[in-house]
């Protein structure tokens, strides 16, 4: 029986400003990949073996009912040892991914700095505002463990926050994001092409883009367009233009700015407004704040287009809400939770676009599979980090 | 390490903002398990680097660190790799997985009972 094991690191792409890993560096990362592995499928199920026999039945022992919502589910499997280790496993998964992206990046931190420097230095199509406030949601905690979140800097002008998020994508995703990480980026274009197979947007912006890696394949497939990428972080953002400009994505501007304040774009400005696993980072306020703001920005018969990972729906099992909540509450993510249990529709509709423009689809990532696992779903998948995703969007009625 | 460089080995293991969670209610526990899993972290990595010299000299017959810098699996021998690390990766959860199975076992009385018992029968 051939067996299910992720492709090595050095399958990963290294682009021309990518952080270079030691032999031993990639099979840390390795490690990493397989015992990630190990923790979502063979023993991921435990976590619901101690649920069904002696979590719910103790619950309903003691309340006379079941679980009412997600988090009294938290709270009794947080009681269960089973569960508590292998949530100290994973949240160690999580810290040693950060240690290893990190110990990588800064080893050669001059180096990757010279590199990145020559592909910005001077270029208008990177644009820091340093006077740019970060948003309290940004500063609260450090996002899934990673130390100094997206704006982190080592020392003026550093951008190895992004070096460091761009060489561990592979190992959280089990190499489930393709080659260059990118296999969200592909699927919007692969999306796209099949639903509207003649259009060609003017200009296309992208919220919260951390490193570009999900902009450059769509800048890569309209090269008329005019590609605005937008981040509070100057970190990831300096990384993100030598990035993209090394993959010879040049139509992409990349500009620091908070989303929630747009004013510098007229309406109706672009023709596609999107984001991709953005919206659970954000706050109870900035969201719809966002979403406003994306509407307004967006030209009539434009896409507003937000992929995430499922809505905590009516449908959806207490248990699995649970499970989905892991990351909320063990890796530093701390508006997933609630974010997933909005009613996205009604939040678009709010925003000025009504449900007959709206639209949902599954989209599962565009990479190679010759080398690149399809993700696991259902009892096996890495809740959180599956590289299948929901699609949130909706069609601006034309003026 | 020039004068702009940062100790990439003492920021490389900077803490993360925001409160740990306390899954295991042992403070001693949770950092054992830490050093544990980064020591099981380096023991795949020496298997991996040990395996790359194997296949080093089974192609060349002598080989230099930069060999071993360079190598990568593709193939076969990326497959080979993966599934030794699977495998040891199986080994070294064995205990919290045979407490999984543990949970879906009948109940089970010590075994000094059943000793007993069939002493008797």
């Amino acid at each position: 029986m051939k067996q299910d094991v992720p492709p090595p690191y050095t399958a990963v792409a290294q682009h021309a400003v990518f952080p270079k890993p030691t032999h031993d560096e990639a099979a840390r990362y390795n490690f990493l990949t397989a015992f990630n592995k190990y923790l979502s499928g063979p023993i991921g199920g435990g976590n619901k073996i101690a649920y069904d026999s002696r979590v719910l039945p103790a619950f309903q022992a003691e309340h006379g009912r079941d679980p009412q919502d997600r988090f009294e589910i938290r709270d009794a499997m947080n009681q269960d040892p089973w569960h508590r280790y292998w949530s100290a496993l994973k949240r160690n998964s999580m810290e040693m991914r950060q240690q290893n992206g990190r110990s990588i990046t800064l080893r050669q931190l001059d180096e990757l700095s010279a590199k990145v420097c020559q592909f910005n230095e001077g270029r208008e199509t990177l644009q820091l505002d340093p006077l740019l406030p970060i948003p309290h949601y940004m500063d609260a905690v450090d996002i899934h463990c990673m130390p100094g979140n997206y704006q982190g800097e080592e020392r003026p002008g550093d951008m190895s926050a992004g070096a460091n998020y761009d060489s561990g994508l592979f190992a959280t995703t089990a190499g489930g994001l393709g080659a260059l990480s990118d296999g969200g980026g592909q699927a919007l274009v692969e999306w796209v092409r099949k639903e509207r197979p003649d259009w060609k947007p003017r200009r296309i912006l992208d919220l919260g883009c951390t490193v570009g890696h999900n902009i450059v394949p769509l800048a890569l497939a309209f090269p008329d367009a005019e590609v605005v990428a937008i981040d509070t972080g100057a970190a990831v953002l300096r990384y993100a233009h030598a990035r993209a400009q090394s993959l010879g994505a040049t139509n992409i501007r990349f500009i620091q700015m908070n989303a929630e304040d747009m004013s510098r774009f007229p309406d109706g400005h672009f023709d596609w407004v999107q984001t991709t696993m953005y919206l659970h980072e954000l706050s109870g306020k900035a969201l719809p704040r966002i979403i406003h703001e994306s509407e307004r920005v967006l030209a009539p018969g434009g896409l507003m287009f937000h992929l995430e990972q499922p809505q905590y729906s009516d449908d959806m099992p207490l248990y699995e809400q649970f499970i989905r909540d892991w990351d909320a509450f063990n890796n530093n993510e701390p508006y997933w939770s609630a974010m997933h249990a909005l009613d996205l529709k009604q939040v678009m509709e709010e925003a000025g676009l009504p449900r007959e423009c709206q639209f949902t689809a599954r989209v599962l990532a565009v990479v190679d599979r010759t080398i690149f696992p399809a993700a696991a779903e259902g009892a096996e998948e890495d809740h959180g980090r599956a590289a299948a995703w929901n699609a949130y969007g909706a069609w601006k009625a034309e003026a | 390490m020039t004068d702009n460089s940062v100790d990439y080995i003492a920021r490389a293991g900077r803490r993360a903002k925001g409160k740990r969670p306390d899954t295991l209610h042992d403070f001693s526990a949770e950092r054992t398990l830490s050093i544990l899993m980064a020591v099981a972290g380096e023991v795949a990595v020496l298997k991996e680097r040990l395996d790359t010299v194997e296949r080093l000299l089974d192609a060349k017959g002598t080989i230099s660190r930069a060999d071993i810098e360079a190598y990568q699996a593709t193939g076969d021998a990326a497959y080979e790799r993966a599934l030794s690390t699977k495998e040891y990766v199986a080994r070294i959860m064995r205990g919290v997985q045979q407490e999984m199975e543990a949970m879906q076992a009948a109940p089970e009385r010590p075994t000094a009972e059943i000793s007993i018992e069939l002493k008797n029968s």
